[in-house]
């Protein structure tokens, strides 16, 4: 006997198999970046003042990315509807779309993004050493505002060598705008375009630094927070990718033949899992980049 | 029992396929829409609305209403079948759940006076 | 496409279909014993992985109940033989060959639990159990996505072996406690990388979730979508009812611990601090960490999985005791109605509970009176169910067959853990007796004669479902009669000990605090009744493996049951029935006024549409 409702429809629940699957899969997924999230919520709220940054993060690429993911999702329900239409080279058109953009979000994210993430340096300053670096990070300045003290200072490290060699005493750290101007009212907040890289060097002892990296994820409680969840988001990316062009592919042209319904269904469901993911990233990119 | 191979056509499924061509505009406004919405979003960052949780506020907001499109219409969950809405509304309970009460641990604490 | 080399194809009784394109064809080795997609293959293999793995999480126990009742001591005969293997000198305490060293002890509990949870329980009592009878129950050729089945048994393993890979690590294995609670199990054997124990655990732990959501995602799908015509919700045997419960808990319960596991493998191998605050020290260092993070977020997250996760170790048991029991009374359940209402409410309050875990972590009396408040409320169902179960005996004409023996025993043991678990709902009464031994007592009633019991159960009962062969009656009640008296003796001394003050976890079996001297006798007593235990195993095991060549051969419904899996062929072939088969009445039909024969099977054609509790209750 075969197993029934693989491609019509169980009369009571009119649903087929695949999609009662999805669905919950997908609701474990829901679970998933819920858990993340009220991680990035309680790490976020319990953070000291001054730990939690704004403005690291690159405002239009994370713009050009988010409309990338979402025009993806545009082109994979037209796909969808070629097929539930029986317009197959229109499917192929629309899901070749669908998969380059995946490729070019990946991309984006994996050889910009993130390096330029990796390349950038930040040091903690301690709390008792605050009042010596005011010059870089206008406490002053901020308190009279009644805005959030800083306690880092952020650039490219000009002596790489810091990091490892311990007979080295101090980070030289070409500063970002923000720390070369700190009192600049156009410091106050993040802008959309970034501000480039300062000429201004700050000497810091490492006996005033409380902790100091790139900004790898072990830098702070915002970049764990910011590389697992883009990093498992991407790895969702990766995997609907994949099964897309596994469809996409002759397999997708020989099940047409056979049975164009069951394509239709197939790309009906990974399409609810591509949704998905655009709709995790429609969250992501507002309460990381943008707040 | 399952249809034999031979009811498989070419022709569009009788049902959906003139169901699904009058949505394929739709489907495209939609998507402008989330675009125009998106830039929404960035510009409104901008804005200062008093404290910083009405600006978290306000961007959620915004957020909610992209997802809730992509999944009232990209996801058909408009038109789906009540198996799936109760599927979706536990998960909703449950995950809104471990947040509150998590939240609820986190702001009260023991206090020793 | 291949021809049939079997004298199939002309068999009438053949089901029909499309003919040619029936899979009548012999399957290799691979298809048939290791890449199976046959629901009834992945049971079987689900069910004979989890009992060598629930072996082995006892070989782990017995070795710690030989250092709490005589520490120090080498272990005899086994001791200087791990003391080889075992790395870090785990075994060689001082030199000693079969000494264990406090680290040691640690992880033999650490991996005790998780093996015994993750690894014995949850793959026998759902996976193995769900997978073979559920589908044969709601009369379906299969599970809805065979494939993802046979998917979720290989992530299982894979899972399985590298938690026992563990073992060799040269750190040692995980030792942070099942609940790899941070700071510990972030900073435990440091510099070690990825090969890690502690590591190696969180990875195991991911091919597991993995597992077990792949696995619930197959039987709601297969419980909403292939039930036999006439098989309405209020028909399914109660056995389906907890399956599709724990399936939607294993579904929704798991992935916030798998958010979390990714987190703290990040913090292990990639320096983060999800769950290490500013000025974390390790043996009076600062640790080189950023901070910024909570060990408390580890906790909620955690126990948002494993309180859920403690009702999936109970109700496939309490579903494989219904089946028994009304068979054996040949009556219907009492209370059909109200049990299955009862299971819902569990499996929904099961979510809500988790924070009971953690009233010592300084919570304030508002989340902690919620807490409180919900977690009295689930004692409700569960007394519930127990009580449909035991008024379900009453009247009955009671069969003491081996899978009813077993059943028997379980409702006092499971009403034991039950009950015992009232004062420590209340965060006045736990603040005493949390992390004591008393704890240890309670939950293991529910698991261990509790679950297990019912695994042993369904193991006589399905036996000869699945291989056409009876278990040897005889050795069935020497194991029972083996297994019911020294789980007591082992357990009940421990409730005094918790009462007593005796903490769990601790290597030198309480000898450090003087409150404890009157209660550290009973180690010795528990250590000879777990030598007991382990001894009467062995003709369950033999039993096992005999059987299968040796057993009295029987039919197709050797236990005269109604359910619809005994209308298949014992053991079923490939797409399970002969015929398509559909639902005409209730699970129970036993004992039917009037009716000629004791019982009505749920899917005969023949004789009264009722439903269970029609009449009667």
């Amino acid at each position: 006997m075969e197993i029934p409702y693989t491609v019509s429809a169980r009369p009571d629940t009119g649903l087929y198999n695949a999609k009662v699957g999805i669905w919950l899969f997908l609701a474990s997924e829901v679970m998933l970046f819920g858990g993340l999230f009220s991680a990035y919520v309680f790490l976020r709220v319990g953070a000291l003042p001054g730990y939690w940054p704004h403005g690291f993060l690159n405002v239009p690429v994370g713009t050009f990315n988010t409309l990338i993911l979402i025009g993806s999702s545009v082109t994979v329900v037209l796909a969808w509807a070629a097929l539930k239409m029986r317009q197959f080279m229109r499917y192929k058109f629309y899901m070749a779309i669908t998969i380059l953009c995946g490729i070019l979000f990946l991309t984006i994210k994996l050889t910009y993004e993130w390096p330029a993430k990796f390349h950038h340096f930040g040091a903690f300053i301690k709390k008792d050493s605050l009042a010596k670096y005011e010059p870089y990070l206008g406490n002053n300045y901020l308190a009279a505002k009644g805005l959030t003290q800083r306690v880092e200072i952020t650039g490219d490290l000009e002596n790489e060598d810091a990091l490892k060699d311990d007979s080295i005493t101090e980070y030289d750290i070409r500063m970002d705008a923000v720390n070369a101007d700190p009192t600049n009212p156009e410091s106050d907040r993040p802008t959309f375009w970034q501000r480039p890289v300062s000429d201004k060097v700050a000497k810091v002892d490492k006996a005033d630094v409380e902790y100091a990296s790139m900004f790898y994820p072990r830098h702070s409680a915002f970049f764990s927070t910011y590389f697992l969840i883009t990093g498992l988001h991407g790895l969702h990316v990766l995997g609907g990718i994949i099964v897309f062009t596994y469809f996409w592919l002759p397999v997708g042209a020989n099940l047409y033949k056979k049975n164009p319904e069951h394509l239709a269904n197939r790309i009906e469901v990974v399409g609810l899992f591509w949704h998905f993911v655009d709709l995790v990233w429609i969250f992501v990119f507002p309460l990381f980049y943008l707040l | 029992m399952e249809h034999p191979p031979s009811e498989h056509s070419h022709a569009p499924h009788p049902d959906t396929a003139h169901h699904v061509d009058q949505h394929v505009k739709g489907y495209l406004a939609v998507g402008a829409v989330l675009g125009l919405c998106t830039l929404l979003t960035v510009g409104l960052s901008f804005v200062n609305f008093g404290t910083q949780n009405a600006n978290i506020i306000v961007a959620m907001v915004v957020a909610t209403f992209k997802a809730g499109l992509v999944a009232a219409i990209f996801m058909h969950l408009k038109s789906e079948k009540w198996t799936i809405y109760r599927f979706l509304l536990i998960t909703l309970v449950f995950a809104i759940g471990l947040f509150a009460l998590t939240a609820l641990a986190f702001s009260n604490p023991i206090r020793l006076n | 496409m291949e021809t049939s080399t079997t004298i199939h194809s002309h068999d009438p009784h053949e089901p029909h279909g499309h003919g040619a394109h029936e899979e009548h064809h012999e399957l290799g080795f691979w298809k048939k014993w290791v890449f199976s997609t046959d629901h009834k293959m992945i049971g079987i293999q689900y069910g004979v992985t989890g009992l060598c793995f629930l072996f082995f999480g006892f070989c782990l126990m017995a070795m710690m109940r030989w250092q709490l009742a005589n520490p120090g001591v080498a272990l005899p005969f086994f001791g200087p033989l791990l003391a080889r293997i075992i790395k870090n000198d785990g075994m060689n305490s001082g030199g000693v060959p079969g000494v264990m060293t406090p680290d040691f002890y640690n992880s033999l509990g650490a991996m005790h639990g998780t093996i015994m949870v993750f690894l014995g329980i949850v793959p026998v009592a759902f996976a193995a159990f769900g997978n073979f009878v559920v589908p044969l129950q709601i009369g379906a050729p299969d599970m809805t996505f065979p494939k993802i089945n046979m998917a979720s048994f290989h992530s299982f393993w894979v899972g399985g072996v590298i938690m026992l890979l563990s073992f060799f690590s040269p750190t040692g294995p995980a030792k942070s406690g099942w609940t790899s609670y941070p700071p510990l199990s972030d900073l435990a054997d440091p510099g070690g990388g990825l090969l890690t124990g502690q590591t190696l655990w969180i990875l195991g732990m991911v091919f597991l979730i993995t597992s077990s959501l792949l696995g619930a995602v197959n039987f709601v799908t297969t419980i909403i979508q292939l039930r036999a015509p006439g098989m309405t919700y209020m028909r399914m045997p109660f056995f389906c009812w907890v399956q599709l419960v724990t399936a939607f808990i294993l579904l929704l319960a798991f992935p916030p611990l798998e958010a979390a596991s990714l987190m703290q493998l990040m913090d292990r191998v990639f320096g983060t601090s999800f769950f290490l605050p500013h000025g974390q020290t390790l043996s009076n260092h600062l640790v080189n960490v950023s901070g910024g993070g909570s060990p408390l977020l580890w906790q909620h997250l955690f126990w948002f999985l494993a309180h859920p996760e403690v009702y999936v170790l109970i109700l496939p048991g309490l579903g494989i005791i219904a089946e028994v029991v009304t068979n054996n009374t040949r009556r219907p359940l009492w209370g059909y109605k109200a049990a299955v209402g009862a299971v819902i409410g569990i499996g929904f309050l099961s979510f809500i509970v988790w924070a009971h875990h953690m009233y010592l972590t300084g919570m304030g009396a508002a989340v902690s009176t919620f807490f409180q408040t919900t977690t009295i409320l689930i004692s409700v169902p569960s007394v519930i169910i127990l009580t449909c179960l035991l008024l379900s005996l009453w009247g009955g004409s009671i069969r003491f067959t081996v899978p009813m023996l077993f059943a028997t025993a379980f409702l006092p043991e499971f009403g034991i853990g039950g009950l015992t678990g009232i004062p420590l709902a209340f965060n006045s009464t736990d603040l005493y007796l949390h992390d004591t031994y008393y704890i240890i007592a309670h939950f293991h009633y529910i698991v261990a004669p509790g679950t297990i019991f019912a695994i042993f159960a369904g193991v006589y009962y399905w036996y000869p479902k699945a291989t056409g062969r009876m278990l040897n009656e005889f050795w069935g009640k020497v194991h029972f009669w083996g297994s019911v008296i020294p789980m007591n003796i082992i357990f009940f001394p421990m409730f005094l000990q918790g009462m007593a003050g005796m903490h769990r976890r601790g290597f030198d079996g309480g000898r450090t605090y003087d409150l404890n001297k009157p209660v550290i006798h009973f180690n010795t007593t528990i250590l000879h009744a777990v030598w007991m235990l382990g001894l009467f195993q062995i003709p369950f095991i033999i039993n096992f493996f005999w059987s299968i060549k040796f057993g009295k051969k029987i039919g197709n419904n050797p236990w005269n049951s109604t359910t619809i899996e005994w209308a298949a062929p014992s053991p079923p072939g490939h797409g399970n029935f002969l015929e398509p088969v559909a639902c005409y009445r209730g699970p129970y039909e036993y004992s039917v006024p009037g009716h000629p024969v004791d019982f009505i099977p749920q899917c005969d054609p023949q004789g009264p549409r009722t439903d269970a509790g029609a009449h009667g209750h």
